[in-house]
């Protein structure tokens, strides 16, 4: 273990050791799990198998197959643009295209000195407002290319 | 209220009646938003200051957080009571006054204005709410979600009461069957068939599962039951397990909708305290229990195989059918999995007798169907309406028809399942059948206005973009052929288009359909067949012109203005992120190429349609 504090270990071993018994509480653990490390370096990956007994293709497998975890580091900040359709509908495909030109990434990744992380989604069942933006905690209805720049230099 | 003991049927009727002289009083009560729409445009810091203000101002004004009111655009959204007084987008400073005319005149300046700028008082009078039948969604707006107290004044758990001590489990699955209910989940099943297989199938050990990965994109019907009346959903999951002999249920909600895993949570303790869930519910030899299990982001989980393996701890793959669920589901035992609406239904059912459920709706299709309006459309929001109501009627007289001077091109049904009907179809009933036949299918519920800017080459591949990406994998032909699809849909929005990619993309379409094994393959070609009935020339106009016609397809487009019908106004000027629209006063604008980021802010601007 190289990426992985000494207390986030102790933490990872505690959560194993809670669910190891349970059947099919692998996906639990790995939620768990990625809120103490952030993201799946391969350590973690082979740490839980072990932990769960499982083969560590069952684990990968689980990681890679689910949207919500994640084999790379994340930025400081979490923006996730609704790609639904009622978003698409109402022109969140130009906020996506001048956000990425503007802060220098590609959706799915992160950009350089690690201050966002640009997640496009499924729905987020707030058609309501579409465009839909959020930024970690933050819901941001009704964005344009430009609302959206402007809100994002807000988080430094 | 403070929940002490356990109660039996008679203690149930009891709080029932306590609850309701507490809830129906005539002393003047404020009903505040608290979905997951309105929090967004500021309602939980609204709903914290007319706490306040209530406080301060001392006349005994009850504030309640509700769930999604439905009227999402309006939001944050505010009703008065008594009177039934609508307000629409308030803002923390307006709270006092809010709350000083609680019962009293009106708000003027915060009252919903109809399109000709008329304001509207009451919620009744707004064409919105009026041509509404809320059965479903009986207690949206109505109820505080997280206060068990106020569901059961308005009858809740008393469907419930009425299958364990009146009725017998082949009594509640007949008065299923009365209903005419089917899944609303898209696929249509009867549910009370679905219950009686479950219910006949062999074995101790059967599960009752509610499936709310609602990952159809622009659908939030089942986001807002779950955040408005989540005690409905979990009524409907007990007389299931009444119905089929089950012990143990699970809810299977997606991790997108934080706010209603919460409330959920503290409904199913809040349930437990009062014996309505846990060992001998309601004093009988009943036992139930439920958990709910947090999905990981995989649209394939919406199917109800993938769905059991993902509860199981593993890669969320469907597996061949049969042995069906109802046989084999759950870690090998009987299951029953049925959709959020759907259960949410149930309780007032089995109340009020399958027959009157079944009086209102269409041959094939009983009773009434929510859909969550969204897209180019006025009034956005979640709307309640019988089977069998024209779709019409839903867009231009409920929606309010498209926003400024646009047209409705088309409007999406379905999801990624589905399929679009072009505006001179929107006489079409919502009825299953009905709308199978004008090229969609009805779907969960989500109903997408475009207007006459989309492309529906582009929207095509939007959805096939979706599908390639959420397809699991197992199937060849679904992992494969959907990318094939996409690729081609791609080239042809490029300008990239060859004459025999029509004829492509539709034998991969009968192939995919034909040899994949769930729902999402079977389906997946959908989008792009209704697409080319109903709009083969625009796919053509894109192949042998080199032409978008919606002028979406930002490959295809030349980024000229035209002097003929520039209008000098400059707005296209103003919009420009580059500086790249060259214009001065009562001078026709013009495009700098070398300067344009192929952005598309001009052509959304024009408001004459003039770049090219």
């Amino acid at each position: 273990m190289t990426s992985l504090t000494p207390e986030q270990l102790a933490s990872v071993d505690a959560v194993i050791a809670e669910h190891r018994d349970i059947p099919g509480s692998l996906i639990t653990v790995l939620r768990l799990c990625q809120d103490i490390a952030g993201y799946f370096p391969l350590e973690l990956i082979l740490h839980i198998a072990d932990g769960m007994a499982l083969p560590v293709s069952k684990v990968y497998g689980v990681v890679s197959f689910y949207s919500i975890f994640s084999l790379k580091p994340k930025g400081r900040h979490t923006v996730r643009v609704c790609t639904g359709t009622a978003c698409y509908v109402r022109g969140v495909r130009e906020v996506l295209d001048r956000v990425e030109h503007r802060f220098g990434f590609k959706a799915g990744g992160t950009c350089e000195g690690g201050r966002f992380s640009l997640e496009p989604v499924r729905c987020l069942g707030a058609c309501g407002l579409a465009p839909v933006m959020v930024v970690d905690r933050d819901t941001h209805g009704g964005v344009t290319p430009d609302s959206a720049c402007a809100i994002l230099e807000e988080y430094k | 209220m403070t929940p002490t003991m356990k109660l039996d049927r008679a203690g149930l009727m009891a709080l029932r009646n306590r609850e309701r002289e507490l809830l129906d009083t005539a002393a003047p009560r404020i009903f505040c938003c608290s979905g997951t729409g309105c929090h967004a445009t500021g309602s939980l810091p609204l709903i914290e200051t007319l706490r306040e203000e209530a406080a301060r101002q001392g006349d005994g004004v009850q504030v309640i957080e509700t769930g999604c009111n439905g009227f999402c655009a309006q939001g944050p959204v505010v009703v008065s009571q008594p009177g039934g007084i609508l307000y629409c987008k308030v803002r923390v400073e307006d709270a006092a006054d809010v709350v000083a005319s609680a019962g009293g005149e009106p708000v003027e300046r915060l009252l919903y204005r109809d399109p000709s700028g008329t304001a509207v008082a009451s919620m009744d009078e707004i064409p919105f709410f009026a041509l509404q039948r809320p059965w479903t969604l009986r207690n949206k707006g109505r109820i505080d979600p997280e206060n068990i107290g106020h569901a059961i004044a308005r009858e809740g758990y008393q469907g419930l009461a009425k299958a364990l001590f009146d009725m017998a489990p082949a009594g509640i699955v007949e008065e299923m069957r009365a209903s005419g209910l089917r899944g609303r989940g898209g696929a249509g099943f009867p549910t009370g068939l679905k219950w009686k297989f479950a219910a006949a199938s062999p074995g101790d050990v059967k599960y009752v599962l509610c499936n709310a990965d609602e990952g159809d994109p622009g659908a939030f019907m089942d986001r807002s039951i779950l955040e408005s009346d989540p005690h409905a959903v979990l009524e409907g999951m007990l007389i299931a397990a009444v119905a089929i002999g089950s012990r143990q249920g699970y809810i299977y909600c997606r991790s997108e909708y934080p706010l209603a895993i919460k409330r959920l949570t503290i409904a199913i303790g809040q349930a437990r305290e009062l014996g309505l869930l846990g060992e001998n519910i309601l004093g009988s030899d009943f036992s139930f229990d439920l958990e709910i299990y947090q999905g990981a982001g995989a649209f394939v989980c919406g199917e109800e195989t993938a769905l059991m393996r993902s509860i199981e701890g593993g890669r969320g793959m469907p597996v061949p059918r049969p042995p069906f669920p109802a046989q084999k589901g759950l870690w090998g035992k009987p299951t029953i999995l049925n959709n959020v609406e759907t259960l949410a239904n149930v309780g007032r059912i089995i109340r009020l007798r399958g027959a009157h459920y079944a009086s209102v709706g269409t041959e094939g299709s009983k009773g009434t169907k929510v859909f969550a309006l969204s897209g180019d459309v006025n009034n956005i929001g979640l709307v309640e309406v019988d089977m069998g109501t024209p779709l019409s009627v839903l867009v231009n007289d409920i929606g309010g028809g498209v926003p400024g001077k646009r047209s409705c091109k088309a409007v999406q049904l379905g999801g990624p399942s589905g399929g679009s009907i072009p505006a001179h179809l929107l006489d079409t009933p919502v009825d299953y059948e009905a709308i199978s036949q004008a090229g969609a299918i009805m779907g969960s519920g989500g109903v997408i206005v475009m207007d006459d800017r989309t492309c529906m080459v582009d929207m095509a591949r939007f959805f096939m973009d979706f599908i390639q990406d959420e397809s699991c994998g197992k199937c060849t032909p679904c992992r494969e052929g959907t990318r094939r699809q996409l690729e081609i849909l791609t080239r042809i929005c490029e300008g990239k288009g060859a004459p025999g990619d029509l004829r492509t993309l539709e034998d991969l379409a009968a192939v995919i359909t034909d040899a994949s094994l769930c729902g999402l393959g079977q389906t997946a070609s959908n989008p792009i067949l209704s697409a080319l009935s109903h709009f083969r020339d625009e796919f053509e106009a894109h192949i042998n012109e080199g032409r978008c016609p919606a002028k979406r397809c930002v490959a295809l487009l030349k980024f000229e203005v035209r002097e003929d019908l520039c209008r000098k106004c400059g707005l296209c000027h103003k919009a420009c992120p580059a500086g790249a629209v060259i214009w001065g006063k009562k001078q026709v604008a013009r495009i700098d190429r070398e300067k344009c980021v192929r952005c598309l802010a001009c052509f959304q601007a024009c408001p004459f349609d003039c770049i090219e």
